[in-house]
């Protein structure tokens, strides 16, 4: 059985390993154009910020594939003859599969700004973006980050870094608006203004202007203002790579349509991770997953299919984490922008403004259904249990030091959030004896 | 300074951030300092040469520890270690390069060439007197500098690391327990005419504690020498396993020990320089163990040619001795475990070398409640917890298995969950059982990956 897969990240690097370890006599190709061998791409930043050198941020050793047989060709896959089981590659060779696993990636989305093509003008989401931002950041005084989510936070700290002064653009009117509630939003607003960004809501970029050699020099925003700006980063969302999909003639959308499977319309052919779009998400879960952990859980899921295991894509529980300077954000089950209508919402805050806890739950049973944390660990394990068992607020709240992550001597919140609770929720008595945190009051009784 | 295997990938280097203001004093003090101890080095006059040496060791203190002050005062509290791997004094460029060659050149003069430090060792005569009643040596200079050193850097990374307080409680620790117990109660007992005994230092590290002749000595000194050797065996042999199931081994290297103490403070800036490759794994393996191994059997052939039932063991145990003494004790633990630290990192003795180290790694594989749990499935392979690791273990290898850290080498100092940027690693002591399990969120492929 020969096992193509084009692209080397997460999701496609899962798919590999995971069919070795489940077939071990299969031939198992990785066709990759961005590089070599797999690496991590949200670590991209710390390459930028010199914390990390490339080596250190691939996540195998590079003899890892040569003794694991698993195939690296880096090369551009340009086509696909489904009917005859090829992959077309630029060099002019011919792959021949038995399964195919597309597992292309996003591009950016930008809206064409007029400008946009200007030298310094670029997004961020692989090697020669970071390559790039490199060297056109060199010595320049000022730069603008359009678009308010987890790239652009990454964009402003990495300008900030280096001394370069950001004005940093939002569409909406609050930070994050799509995925964040608004204490989350005002939280990290002010966090990111301490750290000296001038950070604009209700602020759109409407063109950004050229110097004589083609270079950007300055953007003009929505309010008619001009901004001086040697580089600017688009951050304003990704898309799936759906090149190659096309190529070979898949049935897309947004993305690669995908069954329960991830089988494309082609037989033998299949697509994961940010490339694939699911064509029935199940209720309140999004069609197209652009996250790391998402990548990874489908490469895992199709590799099982592929290897003579049919297993349908069941993503369980939605988790999500980022870092927003130096404040930490996880999130375990549902905590959407806006709050259902049979759902309550309990949120505490640190008057320092550097913690943050919210726990919806619903109004009917008081089942938690999801959690916000900001510069507050959390154990996943615990979280799962406590959403999967629809554990209601009451008992959460009270043991909720065994869902504590934090390291050692880290100053505890858990009792000044009981006692909020029971100021904001008098009527909802806390369950059970508090719960000691660590591994021994993770065990539950 | 970039590593690339991909040609597309050579990132431009930013030119060098302009000098801080303030920076350029604080510096200059350390550079004025340094200066001033070669005058006193090269100074025959004594009372000359002391104002030297204490002009130089205030103006050193007083400088590292203003430009500490600004270099991590300037940016929020927290791990930023920006343009470690483009700063030549981290990243093995020149600087470093010279800074290695002249931390190995001081050792090397301290232990064979001794008179050359002549007039510093003079110079701290008062200072020896008032302590231990007794002229200063070679060793009370080392001791001096190393405890300084301790102190001054431990500053340092008590600023660098207020954002935590189990790194300020490791560094508190370590900086009282080398000023204390690794300098001033030694020179008190000398100065009440009793053994100069290190209580945190015990076989096999000081492994002369346990031998036949010091074993000895001590039993002839009173009462208080039966206690040292009394409390050697129970510290050998029955703390260190208690501690170490409960605690893990950090109990000692990471906050007690002295070669520790100056590894987490004097060489804090070049933790990430140790290698985490399987090769030098497989080089650890290979000295580590067979350096245990050699301790125990010169032990335990001493005993044996002490009680008399081999004749003429000496043979053996004189050479062997001389050797350990030689290549592991002095060129190994001291030239080679600090010179080396701004080229090979802050722990080439501990990980390559100390049998102490492989005893406690031992027992913390297999025999420890101690663990460095990883959080389900949120590892993103970054690469910043292995970057942060001392001791060279390839942290992320596990972080994105979602398997917890139960490594031998591990000493505790907590960095990896301090670089971490997702919150998937945490330094815990919990239950025994099912210590090695791994997340039910992440399915760790069966693949080598040692």
């Amino acid at each position: 059985m020969h096992f193509v897969i084009i692209g080397n990240g997460i999701a496609g690097v899962t798919a590999a390993i995971t069919a070795r370890r489940l077939a071990a006599d299969a031939r198992i190709t990785l066709v990759a154009a961005e590089s070599v061998h797999h690496y991590s791409r949200p670590a991209l930043m710390y390459l930028y910020l010199g914390h990390l050198r490339y080596a250190d941020v691939k996540p195998y050793e590079d003899w890892f594939w040569m003794e694991n047989r698993l195939e690296l060709v880096h090369a551009l896959a340009t086509g696909v003859d489904t009917a005859a089981r090829t992959v077309q590659l630029a060099t002019g060779a011919d792959l021949s599969y038995d399964h195919l696993l597309l597992a292309t990636g996003s591009v950016g989305r930008f809206a064409d700004w007029p400008g946009q093509q200007l030298h310094g003008v670029q997004g961020f989401y692989g090697l020669p973006d970071v390559a790039s931002m490199a060297r056109d950041t060199q010595s320049i005084r000022h730069a603008v980050v359009v678009g308010g989510g987890l790239i652009g936070v990454e964009l402003a700290e990495m300008l900030h870094s280096r001394g370069i002064h950001v004005t940093w653009l939002v569409r909406e009117s609050r930070y994050w608006q799509s995925v964040l509630p608004p204490e989350e939003s005002a939280l990290l607003e002010a966090h990111i203004r301490r750290q000296g960004i001038d950070f604009r809501t209700n602020t759109e970029l409407r063109e950004l202007a050229g110097d004589a050699q083609g270079r950007v020099r300055a953007v003009v925003t929505s309010t008619g203002q001009e901004l001086p700006a040697e580089w600017v980063g688009l951050a304003t969302g990704v898309q799936p790579n759906l090149v190659l999909a096309h190529a070979a003639g898949l049935a897309t959308d947004r993305g690669i349509l995908v069954n329960e499977l991830l089988e494309t319309s082609a037989p033998g052919v299949y697509a994961a991770g940010d490339c694939a779009q699911h064509r029935q998400p199940p209720p309140g879960e999004v069609a197209v997953e652009q996250l790391w952990y998402t990548g990874r859980m489908q490469g895992e899921t199709v590799a099982h299919t592929i290897c003579g295991q049919p297993t349908p894509y069941r993503r369980g529980q939605w988790f999500n984490s980022a870092k927003f300077f130096t404040l930490e954000y996880q999130t375990y089950g549902r905590v959407p922008a806006e709050l259902p209508a049979d759902t309550a919402s309990f949120c505490w805050q640190h008057p320092n403004g550097r913690h943050l806890l919210r726990l919806n739950f619903q109004l009917a049973g008081h089942a938690v259904t999801g959690v916000n944390a900001l510069g507050l660990r959390q154990r996943q394990d615990v979280w799962e249990r406590w959403l999967h068992a629809q554990t209601p607020i009451g008992t959460v709240v009270a043991q909720l030091a065994a869902a504590n992550f934090d390291a050692e001597f880290t100053r505890q919140h858990e009792p000044a959030i009981r006692r909020e609770f029971t100021r904001q929720f008098p009527a909802i008595p806390l369950a059970g004896a508090p719960r000691r945190r660590g591994l021994f009051g993770a065990w539950a009784g | 300074m970039q590593d690339f295997s991909d040609a597309s990938l050579a990132l431009v280097q930013p030119p060098a951030a302009a000098t801080q203001p303030g920076e350029k004093p604080a510096l200059g003090a350390v550079a004025l300092g340094l200066l001033a101890l070669l005058v006193a080095a090269a100074d025959a006059d004594v009372a000359r040469a002391r104002l030297s040496l204490g002009l130089a060791l205030l103006l050193l203190s007083g400088g590292a520890l203003a430009w500490a002050w600004l270099a991590f005062g300037r940016s929020a509290p927290g791990w930023h270690p920006h343009d470690l791997w483009r700063q030549a004094s981290t990243s093995r460029g020149t600087v470093a390069w010279a800074t290695g060659v002249a931390f190995t050149g001081f050792y090397v003069v301290l232990y064979w060439c001794p008179w050359l430090l002549t007039n510093l060792i003079r110079a701290l005569d008062p200072f020896s007197q008032s302590l231990r009643h007794r002229a200063a040596d070679q060793w009370f200079l080392y001791g001096t500098f190393y405890t300084l050193a301790v102190l001054v850097l431990g500053g340092r990374a008590l600023w660098k690391y207020r954002f935590s307080r189990y790194h300020l409680a490791r560094t508190a620790s370590v900086m009282f327990f080398q000023l204390g117990f690794g300098f001033l109660l030694p020179g008190l007992l000398l100065a009440l005419q009793q053994p100069e005994y290190y209580f945190t230092y015990f076989w096999p590290l000081k492994y002369d504690y346990l031998f036949p002749g010091t074993v000895a000595q001590l039993l002839h000194g009173g009462g208080l020498g039966a206690f040292m050797v009394f409390w050697g065996v129970v510290m050998s042999f029955l703390a260190t396993p208690v501690l170490t199931y409960f605690f893990g081994k950090r109990w000692y290297c990471a906050w007690v020990c002295g070669c520790g103490g100056l590894a987490e403070t004097a060489g804090d800036a070049y933790r990430h320089l140790s290698d985490k490759s399987r090769q030098a794994w497989r080089w650890e393996v290979r000295l580590l163990y067979p350096i245990l191994g050699l301790i125990i059997l010169l032990t335990a052939l001493l005993w044996l040619g002490a009680s008399g039932t081999v004749p003429a063991l000496g043979v053996v145990t004189g050479p062997l001795g001389q050797f350990y003494g030689f290549a592991i004790g002095s060129v190994f633990s001291g030239v080679i475990g600090v010179g080396f630290y701004p080229l090979m990192g802050s722990r080439v003795w501990c990980r390559f070398g100390c049998p102490m180290a492989a005893y406690l790694g031992l027992l913390q594989k297999h025999f420890s409640r101690f663990r460095i749990s990883t959080n389900g499935g949120q590892c993103i392979s970054c690469g910043n917890c292995s970057n942060a690791c001392e001791m060279g273990i390839d942290v992320k290898q596990y972080a994105q298995r979602g398997e917890p850290i139960v490594r031998a080498a591990c000493v505790g100092c907590g960095l990896c969950a301090t670089a971490c940027p997702r919150g998937v690693l945490n330094l815990e002591n919990g239950p025994q059982t099912g210590r090695l399990a791994s997340s039910a969120f992440v399915h760790a492929d069966s693949l080598r990956i040692l």
